[in-house]
């Protein structure tokens, strides 16, 4: 394969493979745990953590690992990382904990992790591989406090930017400034489970007829008659 | 007779409300959001949703089926309860294994009709959460089964009725709400008929 930056690495993991909205991998910690931007921001870490441990160790022992037994190894390398996780949120954030409920251990089958194992990790050295889990994670991040922050908005008529500080009293998820408020009747539904797929469809449908415009105009530039 | 030390025993554990609650208050895919890379890549026609909602609910049983003694004979009594996840998805994959190389040795129909749907599921997060929810619920070993039983069939349910929704769509030519748009368009009009109607008819 050609040069790869590392940068580039990461910014073609935000976009052109976004996780959800190109790859439409991982949906459903996107819409259970989306219900605030704060609950975004605490899924999207617990997975960026995963991510990069399961890129970095699949990569450093891809040539030794059988090709037959490889998705057994997988499974242990993340699952390893995933306890790691659980552990950790249950011990210092014990509120985002009950929040996430049993989407921290379900990370372990989140489709995105082994996705990228198999498809990267296991065929790249190391450096792109941590390239590639930023990127990703990067991307997921981005489409959970997006989902986050429309649902809390709309379905509380106010939005509080939350913060993984280490502050006065320890390390946890501060408030950010004021939180944003809208004047409309909050509508329940969107802190519901209607709510999650009426926000990831109509975002979907959104990209969609911008990226047909997208191809149109291109076609239209080539000359193409339509 | 009554045995105390079952963990998770409860007298009156009503069964009824489990299978609703598995089914329509708590459907896996519309309201707890498990399994949705099934539900989107698998819907497109009501050949493969069916196959893949057998499949899923036979393994959801049998994986309740398994895990629940594991826990709570070997995992529990020895304080190693954070190995549960590592433990689970092991006894889930492995299964699965199994079952593929016996169907396929000995009843290639069932295997053609529902063997290529396995692979796909030792790593469908509605069977690993089904078994997770089953320890934090701290059902007794009757009541995790049932509970898993009805899990699948809410399941198939939602499978099958976004495949004929997805169907129709692309007989009428709707372009733009074709594809996992139209299915997550269906799943939001099921979720609010799951959430709005349930929660006000109380069992």
């Amino acid at each position: 394969m050609a040069e790869k930056s590392f940068v580039g690495e990461i910014i073609r993991g935000i976009i052109k493979d976004n996780p959800v909205f190109v790859l439409v991998l991982g949906l459903c910690p996107t819409l259970a745990v989306t219900t605030s931007f704060a609950n975004g921001l605490g899924m999207s870490l617990a997975f960026a953590f995963v991510m990069l441990g399961s890129n970095i160790f699949v990569s450093a022992i891809r040539k030794i690992t059988p090709p037959g037994v490889r998705i057994p190894v997988f499974l242990l390398i993340i699952c390893t990382f995933v306890t790691m996780v659980d552990m950790l949120l249950e011990a210092y954030l014990p509120p985002m904990y009950e929040a996430l409920g049993i989407f921290v251990p379900l990370i372990v089958v989140n489709c995105i992790v082994i996705g990228r194992a198999e498809a990267y990790a296991n065929r790249n050295p190391v450096l792109p591989s941590i390239a590639d889990a930023i990127g990703i994670s990067i991307g997921y991040m981005l489409v959970l406090l997006l989902i986050g922050s429309i649902r809390e908005l709309f379905g509380t008529g106010k939005l509080q930017l939350v913060m993984l500080m280490s502050g006065v009293e320890g390390i946890k998820f501060y408030n950010i400034g004021n939180p944003l408020t809208i004047p409309i009747d909050p509508a329940v539904m969107m802190i519901t489970p209607p709510g999650a797929f009426l926000t990831i469809g109509t975002l979907m449908l959104l990209f969609k007829i911008i990226g047909d415009r997208k191809r149109m105009r291109q076609l239209r530039k080539e000359g193409v008659e339509l | 007779m009554m045995d105390i030390v079952t963990p998770g025993y409860m007298p009156h554990e009503a069964l009824f409300p489990i299978v609703v609650d598995a089914m329509f208050t708590k459907n896996f895919l519309l309201v707890m959001f498990l399994g949705l890379c099934s539900f989107v890549g698998l819907t497109t026609n009501s050949e493969t949703s069916k196959g893949m909602s057998m499949a899923v609910t036979f393994v959801m049983t049998m994986s309740a089926i398994l895990t629940w003694p594991i826990f709570y004979y070997l995992l529990k009594p020895n304080h190693l309860m954070f190995l549960q996840t590592i433990c689970f998805i092991l006894v889930i994959a492995s299964f699965v294994q199994l079952v593929e190389f016996i169907i396929h040795r000995y009843s290639p129909p069932l295997y053609r009709s529902l063997g290529i749907y396995l692979p796909l599921i030792s790593t469908n997060c509605a069977v690993l959460g089904v078994v997770l929810l089953n320890v934090k619920e701290d059902f007794s070993y009757g009541a995790s089964i049932v509970y898993a039983f009805g899990a699948g069939l809410g399941y198939s349910w939602v499978m099958l009725a976004t495949a004929a929704v997805r169907e129709k769509l692309i007989m009428r030519g709707v372009d733009l709400f074709n594809g996992f748009i139209g299915a997550f368009f269906a799943a939001m009009m099921m979720a609010l008929i799951v959430v709005s109607y349930f929660s006000v008819v109380k069992l």
